[in-house]
């Protein structure tokens, strides 16, 4: 019951501080850019404001568009619920393992884009066209840098390969090393970040996700940004949770949670750094070079996976 | 006792044919007995398939007929009450589906009788090849379920074009019925009796047992559509009526796949990893291309044949996991990759036969089976489009559907590659799992397309804008098998805890662990390696949902939603040619792999006979232009060498005989 | 998991294994002349991490001298050499590959596979715990190979060739802990000579058939056509 409640309570702060991990990012950006920029916690702002206004839907819209955002939401908690955010063990960790959360993900999407069809705009199709291309190109790279951490542990439960790293003594994987890049490129795709989509922009040619949600307003807009704010959080603390799993609480003590809860919140905070840096320095891709980009992500996996079998594995 | 129900399916399936003849005259007599009896027949089939499978046993039995020296062996083991249950449910849910469906067909050019005797007799041709436990009745029923669906896809022979598939698929049925029979032969030459067990006992060499694996590796291949045996699948599923092409590709390929299982596993029994490695790499391309080609269709049924493809590669994927592990001896490993395979064509089963019926029903209500003229069928045929909505989930491998399981499985078994004691092997094997990665991704690229152009968005043409629901029976069948796709998702502990009888037969071991977590956790190996919650993340799902639900109620009543116009920006008002079509959604896919098909892309710019301009897109199939023809005009050149010896002058015909005979002479002294 | 059964400096060179190997990937995936002389330069100083590790951790000081050649060869010299050549020659951004680029990428993961597959019964030969980087370097040089077959620009082959010769050198210093000093002077010798004249022929070719496409070569073809 203990693990229940505090399953849920992470997942609650995990849907909590999504919004201030995307300000974070666009206010480092600013800085970086010399400019004044918004308060990392905007997003909550904005979020407040669309959920207090009014909804319109054309009347083109069917059902399918009216239930989208509820769902999306739903699933993107749901996948939330089952990445370890502070503590590892926890028994909606055993719901799902790491390939049910690329699934979850999938779901998400497969409504996404199909809320973007639904009302017969050139737009929506456009964006939804783009997302699942995009999209079927990420998905086996991330799966394969997975899967080279999940041979390693021998495991695909998310909490129980965190346990298995921490509780190995620290050794040097060469693996781990394009895994971790792989799987930064696929989150940076996945995620609509410079420089395959741009969250800021609104010019038609170059929208992906933001050409997908055109139709939405108030509080159905205001799930569909959240959901995509949580959606970067979580490869945020799967990144760094896997990769750098040190912090993470193994027993249920207060201390022990302080201590994730720090730790946490400084490998986040590093890593939107990260991002804002690359935002910064590079610029948006044409479309048809994202190919490329998740080409290198894959190979960057498929060195993982052959670094494996090849040097660690005797 | 499951076996004298399984022959009551036969039976009934057998009267379906024939005993609807008497009313031939009354054509809603003969649709209510035909149908009725086809329901019937897949309730029995599927009551002993359940049997046979929950039970565990094995049922044989001796039917004295055929010739003297060669009865006729029936068995009835859980393997074969698998398919037969897989059979029996889809062939039930299309008695409900086809008294309706009909009705287009009774004032056509072809009379409603011959259908329905085809029908009968193509399910009672699956029944028996399920039962037949010698190898000269499963030939026969055999070639009677290739003969009967045949002239099912020739049926409505008026347009050449399904002549043509037809006759494709004819003369590929036959050609792998061939290379099955002469894989029989091997084993029969050895076991020295066409009996199954005596075929088991037979001592093969190594290299005999190859070839015999060849043999049937091609031949049920053909039936069961891999690349590049696939072309018959495209071409005949799109004409044949759709609860036809819901059997054909949901249920005959099963049992093609059956077939092959039945061979390897049970016939042959002891397996070299070259052939796994064969199979799986066959599996992997199937699957990619099939999915690719899937996506640059525009038929509605064409594009669920080529996904028909795919999905017979991701069991195919399985199978030769499980072959490659057995061979290493991993019985554990081999037996979860042998589960996946299994459940997944328990799945394609339910969730295609759903998206053909889905298919049909669009068909008969708009009379369009072209994506590009579809759009906004959800406004017309909501709950068509619900179960079409759930099938297009189930096959893309999205939980908590049905597909999902059985990848989730696959993937779980291509994960434990490292235990085998190769190298190359076991890393090869996660690049195949990536493979599946980029096909699920892609199936469900497909089917946003599929569901986003033909159901949403506004209609491409009139015919399509008055389309309405279905009746009833057709919208019951859909719901059956939607919900079978919801439960077989929902609740995979059981269904993998009564498959584990099948790996218990053919390879000694189950998965012990895999239910032993209680109904809500699938643990394949172990719940530290791996484990899915499917119930719970249906709840959770409906939980988060109620949450955001509930919290945002308050809200709901305070600001109603206001309905409007769609934004134009300013300009006139938005019609449906500005919506994105099915090529043009798939345009950047097309782009990217670009090599993998043949593409006649023309623009033509405004001519007399094209006042607005004229875009022109044919996607072919590479395996026409550079396997099939090339195949067909060696043969027709050596057919035009052979014929020379068509003289036509009666003595020479006369001397080919007097030397055949003194050939014959000589041998047998 | 038996990797913990490495000293940290043995783990620290499979992961220079990786890199190497990783640097070899992205040559072949490089489309600009410059940054991809930069990534071989990125190459070479991974070598001289390896090769300065391996001198240290098992005691060699005379492979220390070999580090410093490779740290000035390929590192400095050679790197600068052809930058120098390129912008002199003004062919900065367009390397042409022949063939589809994602293919060939496949076809570098088949061929590190493939080299690993070879270097299996080598492996059980030798005693030295870092004998699974020869599958690496037998993968470097290959892949080397292949971007000299796929590339048209002479400069982009002469890379290839120089990435060979690099993965050769991590094979002899990771997997057998070095050579004799002579054969490496030797090698490094060649490699500089290799350089100078490669980079005379540059601009003879250039003169000669106004590129340094190398199928415009075909000219030399004796047969009529």
């Amino acid at each position: 019951m203990n693990g229940w409640v505090i399953a849920i309570i992470q997942t609650a702060l995990m849907a909590a501080g999504a919004p201030f991990l995307t300000g974070w990012v666009k206010w480092v950006k600013c800085k970086l850019q010399c400019r004044q920029g918004p308060p990392p916690w905007q997003p909550y702002r904005d979020l407040a404001k669309l959920f207090r206004k009014e909804v319109v839907i054309s009347d083109k819209a069917s059902v399918i568009f009216r239930i989208s955002p509820y769902l999306i939401f739903s699933v993107t908690a749901l996948a939330g619920s089952i990445v370890p955010l502070l503590a590892v063990g926890l028994p909606t960790s055993a719901i799902a393992d790491v390939i049910v959360l690329v699934g979850f993900f999938a779901l998400a999407r497969f409504f996404l884009a199909l809320a973007g069809m639904d009302i017969g705009t050139a737009f929506g199709g456009m964006g939804s066209s783009r997302e699942v291309t995009i999209s079927s190109l990420a998905e086996p790279a991330m799966l394969l840098a997975v899967f080279t951490l999940a041979m390693t542990v021998s495991s695909t439960n998310l909490a129980t390969m965190i346990y298995r790293l921490l509780d190995f003594p620290f050794q040097l994987y060469p693996s781990f090393i394009f895994a971790g890049l792989g799987l930064l490129l696929v989150a940076v795709a996945e995620c609509g970040r410079i420089p395959v989509d741009n969250p800021a922009t609104h010019l038609e040619l170059t929208m992906v996700h933001e050409a997908m949600i055109l139709e939405y307003s108030g509080r159905h807009l205001a799930l569909m940004e959240w959901a995509a704010m949580l959606k970067l959080m979580i490869y945020g603390v799967l990144i760094a949770n896997l990769f750098v799993p040190w912090g993470v609480a193994l027993e249920y003590t207060a201390y022990d949670f302080a201590v994730a809860m720090v730790t946490i919140t400084a490998k986040l905070l590093v890593l939107g750094i990260v991002l804002a840096v690359s935002e910064t320095s590079l610029a948006k891709m044409r479309l048809f070079r994202v190919p490329q980009f998740l080409g290198l992500a894959f190979i960057l996996s498929l060195l993982g996976m052959l670094s494996h079998v090849i040097l660690e594995v005797r | 006792m499951s076996l004298n129900i399984a022959h009551l399916a036969v039976a009934l399936a057998i009267l379906s044919a024939f005993a609807p003849l008497l009313f031939a005259r009354k054509t809603a007599l003969l649709k209510f007995f035909s149908f009725m009896f086809l329901g019937l027949s897949g309730c029995a089939a599927v009551v002993a398939g359940a049997m046979a499978l929950l039970a565990d046993q094995v049922v044989t039995m001796v039917v004295p007929i055929g010739l003297p020296w060669l009865h006729c062996y029936q068995k009835l083991d859980p393997l074969a009450g698998l398919f037969l249950l897989i059979v029996g449910l889809v062939t039930a849910v299309v008695g409900c589906y086809g008294p309706a469906y009909v009705r287009e067909y009774e004032n056509g050019a072809q009379p409603l009788p011959v259908l329905t005797v085809f029908t009968g007799l193509f399910v009672a041709g699956m029944f028996l090849v399920m039962l037949a436990a010698d190898a000269f009745s499963f030939m026969l029923a055999w070639e009677l379920m290739s003969v009967a669906s045949y002239f099912l896809v020739a049926y409505q022979h008026q347009n050449s074009e399904n002549r043509n598939a037809a006759f494709i698929y004819l003369l590929m049925a036959q050609v792998g019925g061939l290379f099955i029979l002469l894989g029989y032969g091997v084993l029969a030459a050895f076991g020295g009796a066409f009996s199954f067990d005596a075929m088991a006992a037979a001592p093969l060499s190594s290299g005999w047992a190859s070839i015999a694996f060849i043999l049937a590796f091609i031949g049920f291949g053909m039936k069961a559509g891999v690349v590049p045996l696939h072309v018959w699948l495209p071409q005949a599923h799109p004409v044949a009526p759709s609860h036809i092409s819901a059997l054909m590709s949901g249920v005959m390929l099963k049992v093609a796949v059956y077939g092959f299982i039945r061979f390897s596993y049970d016939l042959l029994g002891d397996i070299h990893w070259q052939w796994g490695v064969l199979v799986l790499f066959i599996g992997s391309v199937s699957a990619i291309l099939g999915v690719l080609y899937a996506l640059m269709q525009h038929d509605l049924k064409r594009l669920l044949a080529y996904h028909s493809v795919e999905n017979i590669g991701i069991i195919y994927m399985g199978i030769g996991l499980s072959m490659i592990f057995s061979s290493f001896d991993l019985p554990l490993l081999a037996a979860l990759g042998l589960v996946a395979a299994l459940y997944h064509s328990l799945n394609h089963a339910l969730f295609k036969s759903l998206l053909f019926l889905g298919a049909g029903a669009v068909l008969q209500n708009s009379h369009e089976h072209d994506l590009e003229k579809m759009g906004g069928l959800i406004r017309g045929m909501p709950i068509t489009a619900l179960c079409f909505l759930i099938g297009c989930i189930s096959i893309s491998a999205l939980p908590p559907f049905n597909g999902f399981v059985s990848e989730w499985l696959t993937f779980q078994a291509a994960l434990q590659g490292p235990a085998i004691d190769s190298g190359v092997i076991s890393s090869l094997i996660p690049v195949a799992a990536a493979v599946l990665a980029l096909t699920g991704a892609l199936a469900a690229a497909c089917f946003v397309k599929v569901f986003g152009v033909a159901f949403l968005g506004l209609p491409r043409s009139e015919a399509v804008s008055k389309a309405r629901e279905s009746s009833f029976g057709m919208v019951f069948a859909q719901g059956v098998l939607a919900l079978c796709c919801l439960l077989f998702g929902v609740f995979p502990t059981w269904t993998v805890g009564a498959i584990n009888v099948i790996p218990q037969h053919l390879l000694g071991v189950g998965l012990p662990a895999a239910t032993e977590k209680g109904w809500v956790w699938l643990t394949p190996m172990a719940a530290e390696t791996a484990s899915y919650g499917a119930p719970m993340v249906l709840l959770g799902i409906c939980l988060a949902w109620l949450i955001v639900w509930l919290w945002l109620h308050p809200r709901r009543r305070k600001t109603p939603v206001r309905v409007g116009d769609t934004w134009d920006c300013g300009f006139g008002p938005l019609n449906s040619r500005m919506q994105y079509t099915s090529s043009s959604f798939t345009q950047p896919i097309r782009r990217v792999f670009r090599p993998v098909w043949p593409i006649d892309e023309q623009i033509i710019a405004k001519d007399e006979k094209h006042p607005g301009g004229h875009y022109h897109l044919r996607v072919g199939d590479w395996a026409w232009n550079k396997i099939y023809l090339p195949i067909g005009r060696i043969l027709l050149a050596s057919a035009k060498r052979a014929a020379m010896i068509q003289g036509g002058n009666i003595r020479v015909y006369l001397a080919y005989s007097f030397f055949t005979l003194i050939f014959l002479l000589w041998v047998i002294v | 998991m038996q990797l913990i059964s490495l000293p940290v400096s043995e783990q620290l060179i499979l992961t220079l294994a990786a890199l190497i190997l990783f640097t070899s990937f992205l040559l072949l995936a490089q489309t600009r002349l410059v940054t991809l002389i930069h990534t071989f330069a990125l190459q070479g100083g991974l070598l001289f991490l390896t090769t300065v590790l391996v001198a240290i951790a098992s005691g060699r000081h005379h492979l220390l001298i070999s580090a410093a050649l490779t740290l000035g060869l390929k590192v400095f010299f050679i790197p600068w050499q052809l930058r120098l050549l390129v912008v002199r020659l003004d062919i900065r951004r367009e390397v042409e590959v022949v063939g589809n680029a994602s293919l060939i990428m496949i076809g570098a993961g088949a061929l590190t596979l493939f080299s690993y597959y070879v270097a299996l019964p080598i492996r059980e030969l030798s005693l030295l715990s870092t004998r699974n980087t020869i599958a690496i370097s037998l993968a470097v040089i290959l892949i080397g190979m292949l971007m000299i077959i796929t590339r048209r620009k002479a400069v982009t082959q002469v890379i290839g060739f120089m990435s060979m010769e690099n993965g050769l050198m991590f094979a002899a210093v990771a997997a057998t802990h070095g050579m004799p000093m002579v054969v490496e002077l030797g090698v490094a010798l060649d490699v500089l000579v290799a350089a100078i004249l490669f980079g005379i022929f540059f601009f003879h070719i250039r003169s000669e058939f106004g590129s340094l496409d190398v199928d415009r070569l075909n000219r030399l073809n004796e047969v009529d056509r």
